[in-house]
Parts: structure tokens; C-alpha cells; sequence
């Protein structure tokens, strides 16, 4: 095979900052290029310059596409040659359909009107490749992500895409989309159209790449050839951060004590369709200085358990009791959650759990600035010192508490979110997705500061579609299907076959058991 | 050669701090530019005692309806209703005090009270059933609009009772008579006033040092508290030449210290700034959004009324006109004054200077014989520079 795209030493600073020191980089027509690295390793700059997002001029060093030296001066240069770039934070409108958003640009027309008819038809034909059944006037807003994904991959496919770059597409799907999206790289494989993708996933890196490129401060550190080399992660790992982590989890001694929080007959209902149960009569014990995991699908409802308990966050017509240390809690708002101690570090970063405008200080001490106030008054030394305090103990790299937290990395800003439930001095701690969208050092960090607060004797729940992940930090791991419990597993118990086989089992028999209200089948898969 | 291994990192430094200050203080440099430039055109006019007394109280409702603004921004929504609010109430306020003669404490009471269930009355339609604040205040402006007009039967009603007049004509009472041209008792709380200002001020940055927080250099503290003392002693230098301290004046700095200490230093007001912010975020970090953004509606209402009844009190009658477009100077009062469009950003100081800036310009305009044409013209150009300086300078 021939070189499709060539860039040779490429370099690029940002107000003398080196975000890419000497860069090369081949994808071969026809090949799947998995670019991996830390964040901040110079992915996306990379990317950038490829799209030429950054102009020609901006960066030194060359870009050779189809054998010819390339100056892209924007986005619509590298777009007119098929280099299509998908980026993380979707580029589309929620309220338009699938065929308005597909041909947003250039709509097929006739003397400036649209010919609606044939942007109905052609959309049909692409959403046919991208194997996704829906119709092409179902608004976006109506699709979940995965499926958003999809229908960005058919606006590429729709500008006849030759290099197809996706930047972690697969960070906010479940294993289901995940996989079905990379079927659709493999298949595009055989239809000659190169793919470049940006992940922070290695198992699915190691499934489908061809070739694996390790980034590491602005630098092509590695570069693997799947093909004739086995793939180890521990190799690309360590390319990654440059040092040994052959434990990719920190050890930590359980010590569980009694139970902290228990939940008898939780049951939820859909706020927008009251006649869905969504969280189907739940049982949940969890104990001190005890981390348990919860497994399950997208969908499955293990954000909507954890939200409804945080002070009924979500969903409505809640019931059912919990009890926090033996006493029966007062969950009813959140105020009164909080209260009663519990943390709910949400899934969604930066819609729900940060004012990314407003410094570290404020974001740490806004659940608890009781704590340092008086008669209403806030002591704004105090405030400092508690801000700098956490500042130091989870490690925050900020220039100092008074950045704004819309400036600093994702795994620092999970340490803000963190640190501002720390400081509420929670005894149950319930994390969705506490990694997403971490790179591999800060998720170390994060795993640590889960085993200290378990070793402090707080109680964590751990909601996470990445099961090593689950395997890796948990005492115990629950499985939830359909809004139901459907499996637990010891730790030394746990595979990821066995978590797998007890939400597939549940799948199928969902279908079958239809409006069975009472689906507790927690004990049969043990 | 070790000299300027020393030196070098500090220059910095300090530099960054005035670069970072600059934009603080960007607005009320503005102000002091556009107040010279008109004291220059004018001859002198602009700062002449009597009419910087009437300055004060021509914008004195803009500015105490721009302190409820700014909380109503800043939890990212918008009140377009109160100049109507202010006009109804001034009507309300005439027809209780005028025709029925109900005595003027009562009748003050009653027209805050009013302002407040209006406020409430909005506000309950925006914080709990999330319709557009935008809308619900748009349908507010045309309801009060039409009430004042009922209420007065389209016609103006006075005069209002003296004790009522003093609220915006009157001046603060004089303890030590007969002390020629000067009014001895404004003069000293003025003093008063910059002594306590200095002294507060460095009370807290000696206090934040002793806690080892980094605070801004010596030389620049110095510089900003002789500034600071300066500019109140030579203003109140000024009023206390002319008749003394207004009533109004007394009100309105009451009011800026206090919503400036509730925005910057209590826990309901970072509360507010957190709601603009990201009004999910704070939910589920324990803020009671709604019920915040309900009350701030409810205070812009009592703030509203207070106008209304300050600018009754003013032309001494309530007429049907009143309050006609004082939403949009109190808006842009609040948007030159560094207030975002999206909420969670703004701050009370920058509101109060934003309204000087609008008031400054009206008054110096009216002075040169500017027509209303034009002076409508410049003003809606200011507003969208000021705008436009502060977007590029966070772009920056």
C-alpha cells in the first residue's frame, strides 16, 4: 500500500508553548490509524493542522496528500481533498432533522431552492450505509448519541470523505454503539477510506487498528504495526505517560465495615412519561469503607438510581426508603440530600457538575459555603484557605484557585467536582462516570483518591461503562438491566464474561418479561 | 549580573497586576474620561455644584432600579417591565396619597409592597414555570403600562403632599447653622465617609496578608486610596457647596454598599452568580435556583417601585408618561457596566458606574444643546462600544 497522507516534522507553538515538537505521521489508503497519547500529548493540535483548522504558515513542517505537498488555508481546503474531521463535542442541530443536518452546506438545489426530494432520497441511501435505521426527518435531538455519531459519519460520507478523523467518538457510548461504530471504520476499511482515530479506549484501539501512534508532549514516541507486532497495552501504556504502570489500578487494603446506607423498594418513574417505570423496586446495600460498582448498558437506569436518590435530581413519583447509617433519611431535595450526606459527582462534567466561569475557589466551596460562613456572611480567608486546602490535597494543577475551572484539563476539573463534594464531608459517595474523558495518568489519580476516601470509611458507588475499570477499583460489582438489579459479583468473582452474560441474558428476557413491575433477579446470577 | 537575575522576574509581575486591574477599572476610567471631556466642552458647567446636585438626583431611579437589574442579569434573565412598574406605582402611590389622602408612611409602604407582589407575581411565572423571562416581563411592561393609564384616567395627578416632595427635593437636615457658604454636616460625613473607606480597605488587605494571601503592591495601594478619598472628599466638596447632601443621595448609597456587600461577601449572593453560571450545576450543588430567582424578581420589583416613587416625588405629580423607556437605560446601565448577556458575570460597582456613564453623557449632551435625535444616537453607540470593548477584552 501506498502513503495516502505524509506529515513529516511537523511543529507548532502557541505563545511559546511547544504543542508539537517534530511530529511524523503516515496513514496508508485504506488504513485504520489509531492515535492514542495523553491529553494535552498534542492529538488535537495535530488533528488541526491536518484540517487545517491551523493555516498552512502557522505550523512548520509539510502535509503531502496523494503524493502532492499540501498548504490548506481553512477547514474547506482539506474538506474539497475528503479529509473529514469528527469531532468530540458534536457539530449538530438538535432541533433540525437528520436530512437538514446532513446537507446543511450544500443541499442539493436547484436555483437556490432545495430539492427536498432528493435530499430525502440520498439521505436515506447514506443512513442505509451507516447502518442506521431511522427516518431521515427524525430530528436529532430525538436520537441518543450513538446514533448522533452514526449520522455525523453519513454528513462525512456525504462529502465523499477519503480520510475520515474521528476524535474519541466511542468516550460517551456504551460497548453495544461503541462496537457497532467500529464495525463501521472495518467496513469502510474494505470501501478504501482511511480512517484516523483518536481514543483514549486501548481495548478498541487494539481491535481495529492497523497501526497504533503513541503521542507524548508533542512528540511520535511509538509506533506500532498491528499487523506483525502483537499489541501489548502495557507497552502503549507506558509510551503514553512514560512511566511504569503495570498496576494500572492502585492497591488498596478494604476494610469494610457495617452498613452505611441501604435502599429498600426504590422505585422511579419517568418525568416525561409518568407511566414508566424506570427504576423498577430496587434493593442496594452498600458499607463502609466499601466501593461497589454498577454495571449495565446505557440506558440501563444506573444514572437515573444514583440522581433520584441524590435528593430526587431526577425522575418523579420516587418511593421507597433509605437509610443512611440505620436512620431513615430525608432525601426529599437535594439540600436535604446533601444534608443528610450524600454526593452525587455527576457524569456530565461540565453541564452539571462545574460554573466553568467561575474560579476553582467558587466551585470548590459552592455545595458547602455554610462551612465557611457566618450568619450568611461569607469569611473570605477561610473560604481561600478550605479552596487552597483541597487545592493541595487532590493535587488540582491550576496557576492558582482564582483560574477559572473552563481553563483547566478534564482530570483536574474532576478533582474540582470532587473536591467540592469532599468538602461536604459525605458519608456515601455516589460517582457516575468519575473518568470520562481522562486521560490515563489522571485516571490513576482518581482511582487513588477513590481508595482513600473508602479507606476514610465513607461508602463510594462507582458507575462506569469501562468494566476493567469496574474490575480494577470495586469490592463489589452490581450489573443493572432495565432498571433492575440483575447480578452482583465478588470481586474475585467478577470477569468481564461474567458481567457481560448477566446484562446480555437480561436483554433478551427484558423483551419477554414485558410489564413484570417487581424484576428482581438479583440473587440468581451469583 | 545577580542584580538582574533579582529584578527581572518582579517587573513582571507588577505589571501583569495593572494589566489585570486595568480592565477592573477600565469602566470607571471611561467614566472619569467622558466626566472630563464634557467638563471641558461645557466650560466648567458639568461640575458646577448645582449641577452636579441635579445630576444625582436626575438618574437617582436609574440607578437604584440598575442595582435590582444587575441581580436579575446576573442570574441570567431580564426584566423589561420596570419602568411601567415604576410608572404604575408612582400613579398608585398619587392616586392613594393625592385623592384619598391616605398618610404618606402608609402610602410609601404600601407602594414597596406593591412592587413586591408584582415582582413576585413575574417572577413566580420565570423561576417555577421557566417561561422565558423575556416574554413574562414584556407582558408585564404592556400590563402596567395599561394599569397606570387606568388608574390616572389618562390624566395627570398632584400636587403630592411637601412631607412626600422631600423624599427627592429635600436635603439631609443641617446641624450646624449659619456656616456661610458651605454645608458643614454633609462636609463631615463625607470625611467621615473617606476615612472609613481607607481604613476598611486596609484593614482587609493587611488582613488578607497576614494569612499570606497575595495582595496587590504597597505603591498601588496608596495610589488607589488617595484616588479613592479624593474623589469622595472633593464631591462631597462639591455638594456640600451647592445645598448639602440630597435625601436621595443618602438612599442610594445606602443601597450600592448593600448590594455590593450582599453580592461580594454573602452566601445568597454567590448563590446568584452561581445560578447565572449554570444554573444545573448549582441545583445539584444544594442552590435553591428557583426560589433565588424568584426573589430576585421580587426585589427588582420593591427596587422598581422605589423608583417610581422617587421619580413621583420628583415631578412632584404622576402622569401617565412616567417611566416610559427607563428600562433601557437601567439594561444598559447594567450592560456598560460589564454585565454578561449569559449571566453569572457583573458587578454593582460596574451598574452604578455604567449608569453615572449614561447619566454624565444625558446631562452633558442637554448642557451643549444636543438634540434628543442625537443624543439618543450617541448613547445607543456607547452602549454598543462599551459592549464590544468588553468582549474583545475577554477574548484577549
Amino acid at each position: 500500500m501506498t502513503a495516502m497522507l505524509e506529515m513529516r516534522g511537523v511543529r507548532k507553538s502557541f505563545a511559546g508553548v511547544q504543542a508539537l515538537r517534530d511530529v511524523s505521521f503516515t496513514v496508508e489508503a485504506g488504513q485504520i490509524h489509531a492515535l492514542v497519547g495523553e491529553n494535552g500529548a498534542g492529538k488535537s493540535t495535530l488533528m488541526k493542522v491536518l484540517s487545517g483548522v491551523y493555516p498552512a504558515g502557522s505550523y512548520d513542517g509539510s502535509i503531502v496528500f496523494d503524493g502532492e505537498e499540501r498548504r490548506f488555508r481553512d477547514i474547506n481546503d482539506s474538506e474539497a481533498l475528503g479529509i473529514i474531521i469528527i469531532h468530540q463535542e458534536l457539530a449538530l442541530i438538535p432541533l433540525m432533522s437528520i436530512a437538514e443536518n446532513i446537507f446543511l452546506s450544500h443541499p442539493p438545489s436547484r436555483f437556490g431552492v432545495i430539492d427536498r426530494h432528493a435530499v430525502h432520497r440520498r439521505t436515506a441511501e447514506l443512513l442505509a450505509q451507516v447502518g442506521l435505521r431511522e427516518s431521515p426527518d427524525t430530528l436529532i435531538t430525538d436520537l441518543g448519541v450513538g446514533k448522533q455519531q452514526l449520522v455525523e459519519i453519513a454528513k462525512a460520507l456525504s462529502k465523499r470523505v477519503r480520510l475520515l478523523i474521528l476524535d474519541e467518538p466511542t468516550a460517551s457510548l456504551n460497548e453495544a454503539d461503541s462496537a457497532a461504530l467500529l464495525e463501521r471504520l472495518l467496513a469502510f476499511r474494505e470501501q478504501g477510506i482511511a480512517s484516523i482515530l483518536i481514543s483514549h479506549k486501548l481495548n478498541e484501539v487494539a481491535r481495529v487498528a492497523d497501526r497504533i501512534t503513541v503521542l507524548r508532549d508533542g512528540r511520535t514516541v511509538d509506533s506500532i504495526d498491528c499487523r506483525t507486532e502483537r499489541i501489548e497495552e502495557d507497552r502503549i501504556i507506558r509510551s503514553m505517560v512514560d512511566r511504569d504502570l503495570a498496576h494500572r489500578f492502585p492497591k488498596r487494603s478494604a476494610e469494610i465495615g457495617e452498613p452505611v446506607m441501604s435502599v429498600e423498594n426504590w422505585s422511579v418513574y419517568h418525568p416525561l412519561h409518568p407511566e414508566r417505570q424506570v427504576i423498577k423496586n430496587v434493593d442496594f446495600k452498600l458499607r463502609r469503607g466499601e466501593v461497589v460498582g454498577i454495571a449495565g448498558l446505557m440506558g440501563a437506569g444506573r444514572t437515573e438510581f444514583a440522581m433520584s436518590l441524590f435528593g430526587r435530581a431526577w425522575g418523579t413519583n420516587v418511593s421507597g426508603k433509605v437509610r443512611l447509617e440505620g436512620h431513615e433519611a430525608d432525601l426529599s431535595s437535594v439540600p436535604a440530600a446533601i444534608a443528610a450526606g450524600l454526593a452525587y459527582v455527576t457524569e456530565d462534567r461540565k453541564q452539571l457538575g462545574l460554573i466553568l466561569a467561575a474560579d476553582v475557589r467558587k466551585n470548590v466551596t459552592v455545595a458547602s459555603l455554610r462551612k465557611v460562613s457566618e450568619r450568611g456572611v461569607i469569611d473570605d480567608v477561610v473560604e481561600l484557605r478550605a479552596a487552597s486546602d483541597y487545592r493541595t490535597r487532590m493535587r488540582i494543577r491550576c496557576s492558582d484557585v482564582y483560574q477559572a475551572t473552563g481553563d483547566l484539563s478534564g482530570g483536574n476539573q474532576q478533582k474540582v467536582v470532587l473536591s467540592k463534594w469532599l468538602m461536604t464531608d459525605p458519608k456515601v459517595l455516589l460517582l457516575d462516570e468519575p473518568t470520562r474523558g481522562i486521560d490515563v495518568g489522571a485516571k490513576y489519580e482518581i482511582y487513588s483518591i477513590i481508595n482513600e476516601l473508602a479507606e476514610a470509611g465513607r461508602g463510594v458507588v462507582v458507575i462506569s461503562s469501562e468494566m476493567p475499570e469496574l474490575l480494577g477499583i470495586c469490592d463489589r460489582i452490581c450489573v443493572m438491566n432495565d432498571g433492575a438489579f440483575v447480578g452482583e459479583f465478588d470481586k474475585d468473582d467478577a470477569t468481564q464474561e461474567k458481567i457481560m452474560r448477566a446484562i446480555m441474558r437480561n436483554v433478551r428476557m427484558s423483551g419477554s418479561r414485558a410489564d413484570d413491575g417487581v424484576a428482581r433477579a438479583g440473587g440468581e446470577a451469583r | 549580573m545577580t542584580d538582574k537575575t533579582v529584578s527581572l522576574p518582579e517587573s513582571p509581575r507588577h505589571s501583569g497586576f495593572i494589566k489585570n486591574n486595568l480592565r477592573n477599572y477600565g469602566m470607571l476610567l471611561s467614566l472619569l474620561a467622558i466626566m472630563l471631556f464634557f467638563e471641558i466642552v461645557t466650560d466648567g458647567t458639568l461640575l458646577q455644584p448645582l449641577n452636579l446636585t441635579n445630576l444625582v438626583l436626575q438618574n437617582s431611579y436609574i440607578v437604584i432600579m440598575a442595582l435590582g437589574m444587575l441581580l436579575v442579569i446576573v442570574t441570567g434573565h431580564i426584566d423589561l417591565s420596570v419602568g411601567s412598574v415604576a410608572g404604575f406605582v408612582g400613579a398608585v402611590a398619587a392616586v392613594l396619597m393625592v385623592r384619598y389622602h391616605v398618610g404618606y408612611p402608609i402610602a410609601f409602604i404600601a407602594c414597596l409592597l406593591l412592587g413586591g407582589a408584582i415582582g413576585a407575581a413575574q417572577g413566580y411565572w420565570v423561576a417555577y414555570f421557566k417561561i422565558p423571562s423575556f416574554i413574562v416581563t414584556l407582558a408585564g411592561m404592556l400590563v402596567f403600562k395599561g394599569l397606570a393609564l387606568a388608574v390616572l384616567q389618562g390624566q395627570s395627578l398632584g400636587p403630592f403632599p411637601s412631607t412626600f416632595q422631600k423624599l427627592s427635593s429635600g436635603f439631609i437636615p443641617e446641624l450646624f447653622p449659619s456656616a456661610g457658604t458651605l454645608y458643614p454636616t454633609s462636609l463631615l460625613i463625607g470625611v467621615v465617609l473617606a476615612f472609613v473607606l481607607v481604613l476598611a480597605s486596609a484593614k482587609s488587605r493587611a488582613r488578607e496578608q497576614a494569612h499570606g494571601i497575595e495582595v496587590e503592591p504597597y505603591a498601588f495601594f496608596i495610589v488607589k486610596s488617595v484616588a479613592l478619598a479624593g474623589a469622595v472628599l472633593y464631591f462631597t466638596y462639591l455638594i456640600a457647596s451647592h445645598r448639602g447632601l440630597p435625601n436621595v443621595l443618602v438612599i442610594m448609597t445606602a443601597l450600592i454598599a448593600l448590594y455590593g456587600f450582599v453580592t461580594r461577601r454573602t452566601v445568597v449572593g454567590r448563590h446568584i452568580y452561581a445560578v447565572g453560571g449554570n444554573a444545573k450545576a448549582a441545583k445539584l450543588s444544594g442552590v435553591k435556583t428557583e426560589r433565588l430567582t424568584f426573589l430576585t424578581f421580587v426585589n427588582m420589583g420593591v427596587l422598581a417601585a422605589l423608583a417610581g416613587l422617587v421619580f413621583a416625588a420628583r415631578l412632584n405629580t404622576a402622569t401617565p408618561k412616567a417611566g416610559l423607556g427607563f428600562e433601557l437605560d437601567v439594561i444598559a446601565a447594567c450592560f456598560i457596566g460589564g454585565a454578561s448577556a449569559y449571566g453569572g458575570v457583573g458587578r454593582v460597582g460596574g451598574a452604578v458606574v455604567g449608569a453615572m456613564i449614561m447619566g454624565v453623557m444625558n446631562n452633558g449632551m442637554s448642557i451643549l444643546g444636543i438634540g434628543i435625535d442625537y443624543q439618543q444616537v450617541i448613547k445607543g453607540l456607547v452602549l454598543l462600544g462599551a459592549v464590544c470593548i468588553d468582549v474583545y477584552n475577554q477574548r484577549r
